[in-house]
């Protein structure tokens, strides 16, 4: 696979690998027939992200997406959280092959899906904020 | 990550490296014996000898006559060839049935697909949980319009070998004409067309030591089939073109070489392959040996493990030097993991998490040790960053693996 040295850095050495034992916002995307999972953990305080976490079962591109995605939102606020693209998942990793551009989708819908757990915790109906996700990850298929 | 630039070789399945002594054989007719084998004077005479010589030498290895073989550019263009050639001048005698595998090289299901367009009914037949056809099925699915039978020899995936010569007999007792795709089989395992029945055959020189580009289509001497390239008289002009004078001969030449030395081959790989296959399994939970634990290619590791998928698998084995491949989607650019996999009854997830590793004679002991000492830091590593392994160890989700 023809990945960026970016990718290659953040597959071999992904950061914010884990869990957060007392998270108060936590998403999971994808499924293990089509290959990719993503989980994601954030710990939100005054409207800040203060931790990150994730997992990923995927490919190279899926864990190198998640784990940049999680370096783009840490100290981030909510709303600044929100506005992660998947195409912004894609310059920050200097490109991504395009059979891998879903994963990037499927990293900027783990964050979106966590942020969505974290306003239903707070008892407030997270889609005007959030928008609808995507539920299957086949509909990421090709790409932005 | 000490041994950066050291190489360890483990997928002889995808290609082998040429024999040195391949490639000594075929220099000349570069620069030297370069004459065109159809013209008449003593240069191209030289030629033409040196392919009737590689032609002997295939002929020898699989107990056909010389005007048996035809050569092609490989493994694939001889499938195609010879089940299109075959199947279309059976169906000007109303025969347009076709009988093959779930577990097909995609050179043969996909000329499936193209001759079931054209109006051909194809029976794919499953195989069982180890990757095995039984000849009561094939016998069962034979038609009196039936074409053509094709099955592989020995899987490319999972290794497992097909009874090959009952198959032949059972096709043969019906009337019905056989083909194998014997592209990994040959030089692994003894063949011998006229004992096994088998009416057409498929090879491929890249697997066995030879150059890619080159390979040859057995067809028995008596069967009608289509021309493949219509022009001069090479191949008694049924595929015409110059012929690739060094590619055969190197053909020739690494099919004897390999045949020669065959047993001492499958002696030394089955050794690396059971020593992979009993500590991994011993090592690491959860995984499972893919394909048949006996019927086996001697060279042939297909291993599942739970919890992670295969890419983060190859590309963590490439940082240590070691070559391997998945039959996950990620490696072959589409959703859906490998059919070989899906066949054989793997859930979709557990096909996502699949090694191939294929030894070859210049594999050594310290290559299979470090392929194992690498997974048993490889996978820990990657299923402590899955959420399905989490899943799994703290009890959530009950392993895929455990219930088959």
């Amino acid at each position: 696979m023809n990945y960026s040295a970016k990718v290659m850095d953040h597959f071999s050495n992904p950061r914010n690998v884990g869990e957060i034992p007392d998270a108060n916002g936590v998403g999971q995307v994808g499924n293990p027939t089509c290959g990719d999972i993503m989980k994601m953990y954030l710990k939100i305080e005054n409207n800040v992200i203060e931790d990150v976490k994730f997992k990923t079962f995927g490919c190279g591109a899926a864990i190198a997406t998640s784990s940049i995605a999680t370096e783009m939102i840490k100290g981030k606020t909510v709303d600044e959280a929100l506005k992660l693209t998947n195409k912004a998942v894609v310059e920050a990793l200097d490109g991504l092959p395009p059979v891998k551009i879903h994963c990037s989708v499927l990293a900027e819908q783990a964050v979106k899906s966590a942020l969505a757990d974290y306003y239903t915790r707070q008892g407030i109906d997270p889609e005007p904020f959030v928008g609808k996700l995507e539920e299957d990850c086949h509909h990421c298929e090709g790409g932005f | 990550m000490t041994e950066q630039n050291k190489t360890i070789y483990l997928d002889n399945a995808a290609t082998t490296p040429t024999d040195p002594a391949v490639l000594q054989k075929m220099l000349p007719y570069f620069c030297q014996q370069y004459g065109n084998a159809s013209s008449i004077y003593a240069l191209g005479q030289r030629s033409r000898q040196a392919i009737e010589e590689a032609r002997q030498q295939v002929a020898q290895v699989l107990g056909c006559e010389a005007r048996e073989i035809f050569f092609t550019a490989g493994g694939s263009e001889s499938d195609n060839w010879i089940i299109k050639g075959i199947a279309h001048q059976q169906a000007l005698r109303q025969k347009k049935h076709l009988i093959t595998t779930a577990i097909e090289h995609h050179a043969v299901l996909h000329t499936m697909a193209a001759l079931e367009k054209e109006g051909f009914e194809v029976t794919i037949l499953p195989v069982d949980k180890n990757g095995l056809v039984r000849p009561e099925q094939v016998a069962q699915a034979i038609r009196p319009d039936t074409a053509l039978v094709t099955i592989i020899y020995a899987n490319n995936e999972i290794g497992t070998i097909q009874p090959i010569e009952q198959i032949g007999k059972v096709c043969r007792e019906a009337g019905v004409l056989f083909h194998t795709d014997a592209v990994q089989a040959v030089t692994n395992l003894p063949i011998d067309v006229k004992a096994q029945q088998i009416d057409a055959l498929s090879l491929s020189a890249h697997k066995f030591g030879g150059p890619k580009g080159v390979g040859a289509a057995y067809i028995r001497k008596g069967i009608r089939f289509e021309n493949l390239i219509d022009g001069g008289q090479q191949e008694s002009g049924r595929r015409a073109g110059t012929e690739n004078v060094p590619g055969i001969v190197g053909l020739g030449e690494a099919i004897a070489l390999a045949s020669a030395s065959m047993e001492a081959k499958i002696t030394h790989e089955s050794q690396l392959r059971d020593y992979v296959i009993t500590r991994i399994l011993k090592n690491i939970p959860l995984c499972k040996l893919n394909g048949d634990a006996k019927k086996r290619l001697a060279g042939n590791v297909n291993l599942s493990f739970e919890g992670i998928e295969g890419e983060g698998m190859l590309l963590l084995l490439d940082a240590k030097g070691i070559c391997a491949s998945s039959g996950s989607a990620c490696t072959s650019g589409s959703l859906d993991p490998s059919h070989v996999l899906l066949a054989i009854g793997l859930p979709h997830e557990v096909a996502h998490g699949s090694l191939r590793l294929s030894f070859g004679p210049q594999n050594t002991m310290a290559d299979a040790e470090a392929v194992c000492d690498a997974l048993e830091e490889i996978i820990p590593r990657l299923r402590m960053m899955s959420p399905v392994w989490e899943d799994l160890e703290k009890g959530r989700t009950k392993s895929v693996l455990a219930s088959l």
